[in-house]
């Protein structure tokens, strides 16, 4: 597995570290109740088929990318820089 | 008909020809008291325990392939109960107590070996954490012996002690640890539960799951739908998807677990050995060929096989702790996809919805645990109630944050484990 970082070009897929869900990137507000951070912290769709995750571009630029992904083939469509995503 | 040596004799005097297919290829009915998805090996213990402890004979079990060829079929066979923690520890020693019964009890040979299994330790710390972990063991009832270097080395001659950057110090020795034939055990389970009256339906997958009410009514298969009073979920990695037929979203996470194994050696691993400075274990089949595996690749994944750089790993781990291993030829290599839950403990639980059940979340660890999980998870269909020792197993646990089961104290997230 390759994944192209918008920085760096298409790398290694062990310069990343994977860190899961791209949900990580909505976190509730504090006061969301339990339910709410229940579902950000552990409950996932876990699909088998297009995904979108965060991974840290470690062993490069230091990026956090959104990267959308077949759990089943493998194959990476996309890197994102996640700031870009988030704002 | 029951397994004997006399039969065996009687067959090979007479062709082979007497031995029947062991268990029956049912139609589906259109309505049964339960229904287990998934014939997986936890999934056939569960049917057979269901039948075989509670009388409930009018069961089928759902399973989208065959028998013996999900996880069941793909591991590589370790049968250990060597937990640390209350909840772990009473289940897996529960488990390895009734796998010493198992043969027996279905009067099947899964080929149960109890080689013994030997975790190595590389540095003092290392020492003090097994220390530790053997003393659990042992007040739980299970054996442990903490070996110094010369123990090691009696076992395990073949091992490099002097490696510059990992010498051995010792081993962590759990002599009732071992291996058995995976997909034997599948079959055995089948067999038995095929024996008194469950019916095990291939090649027919859950699409829908029935529920009126917040009460289950049924579901729906690519063979017709099927009504049932209770049904059981035990599908491992496709855990997210059968129970989102059910409005349900799970703490469970897929990952693809890679295995590998030799061409066939003569006798040169006795034991089941663990290295403990990099993900390598390794035991040695009774056909002849070196099974090993690593850690997770630790992305989201279900396509049943793994990417190059945890197989470097796991080979580059290979050869610093056993040198001799670059001999052997590597004949094949695959992948199963794991359940992992935030913590790495399992679930066995009742599900929001009335009548519906869940085992899931067995990570890397569900062989093992075949025979409990299933005597568990029948208990709590059967009973309503948690088995002893299963009750820790809460679904809900991640939400409130109590009991949970961190057993390599990591802390509770995905991608930790």
């Amino acid at each position: 597995m390759r994944i192209t970082c918008p920085n760096c070009g298409e790398r290694d897929r062990r310069e990343f570290y994977y860190q899961g869900d791209a949900l990580a990137l909505s976190r509730p507000a504090s006061d969301a109740g339990p339910e709410a951070w229940d579902d950000y912290l552990h409950n996932r769709d876990n699909p088998a088929g297009d995904t979108r995750d965060l991974w840290f571009h470690e062993a490069g630029c230091g990026a956090w990318l959104v990267v959308e992904r077949n759990t089943v083939t493998h194959a990476v469509h996309k890197a994102t820089l996640a700031e870009k995503v988030k704002r | 008909m029951g397994y004997s040596g006399f039969r065996v004799i009687k067959e090979g005097l007479f062709g082979q020809k007497g031995w029947k297919p062991v268990w029956r290829d049912p139609e589906p009915k259109a309505e049964y008291d339960a229904i287990v998805i998934g014939g997986g090996g936890h999934g056939l213990a569960t049917a057979f325990y269901l039948a075989k402890e509670h009388g409930l004979t009018n069961i089928a079990v759902l399973e989208k392939g065959y028998i013996g060829g999900g996880n069941v079929g793909r591991n590589t066979t370790i049968v250990r109960a060597n937990y640390f923690l209350p909840g772990n520890s009473e289940f897996y020693s529960h488990s390895l107590k009734m796998w010493e019964g198992m043969e027996q009890e279905l009067n099947y040979n899964v080929m149960h070996s109890q080689r013994g299994l030997i975790n190595l330790f590389h540095s003092d710390g290392q020492r003090d954490a097994f220390a530790r972990r053997g003393n659990a063991m042992i007040n739980q009832g299970d054996d442990a012996v903490l070996l110094d270097r010369d123990g090691v080395r009696e076992l395990l001659p073949y091992l490099d002690f002097d490696n510059g950057r990992f010498p051995i110090y010792g081993g962590l020795y759990h002599p009732r640890g071992g291996s058995a034939r995976h997909d034997a055990v599948a079959w055995g389970y089948a067999r038995g539960a095929d024996q008194r009256g469950v019916d095990i339906i291939q090649n027919c997958e859950v699409t829908g799951i029935d529920i009126e009410g917040g009460v289950v009514k049924g579901v729906q298969t690519t063979r017709g739908a099927i009504k049932a009073k209770k049904v059981g979920i035990v599908v491992a990695g496709r855990s997210g998807q059968v129970a989102a037929m059910a409005g349900m979203r799970l703490p469970i996470e897929s990952h693809v677990l890679q295995a590998f194994v030799s061409e066939g050696l003569k006798p040169v691993i006795d034991h089941v050995v663990s290295f403990g400075m990099g993900h390598f274990y390794i035991s040695q089949s009774d056909k002849g060929g070196l099974v090993f595996g690593g850690d997770i690749d630790f992305y989201a994944s279900y396509a049943a096989r793994g990417n190059l750089p945890m197989k470097e790993h796991v080979m580059d781990a290979a050869m610093t702790l056993m040198p001799m291993i670059g001999k052997a030829r590597v004949l094949r290599s695959w992948g199963g996809i794991m359940d992992m839950t935030p913590d790495g403990s399992p679930i066995i639980d009742k599900t929001p919805t009335e009548g519906l059940f869940i085992d899931c979340g067995w990570c890397y660890g569900g062989f093992k645990a075949v025979p409990a999980s299933g005597f568990s998870f029948a208990h709590l269909m059967a009973t309503g109630n948690h088995h002893d020792a299963a009750a820790k197993f809460r679904l809900d646990r991640f939400r409130s944050g109590v009991g949970l089961l961190d057993e390599e104290g990591t802390g509770s997230q995905h991608n930790l484990h």
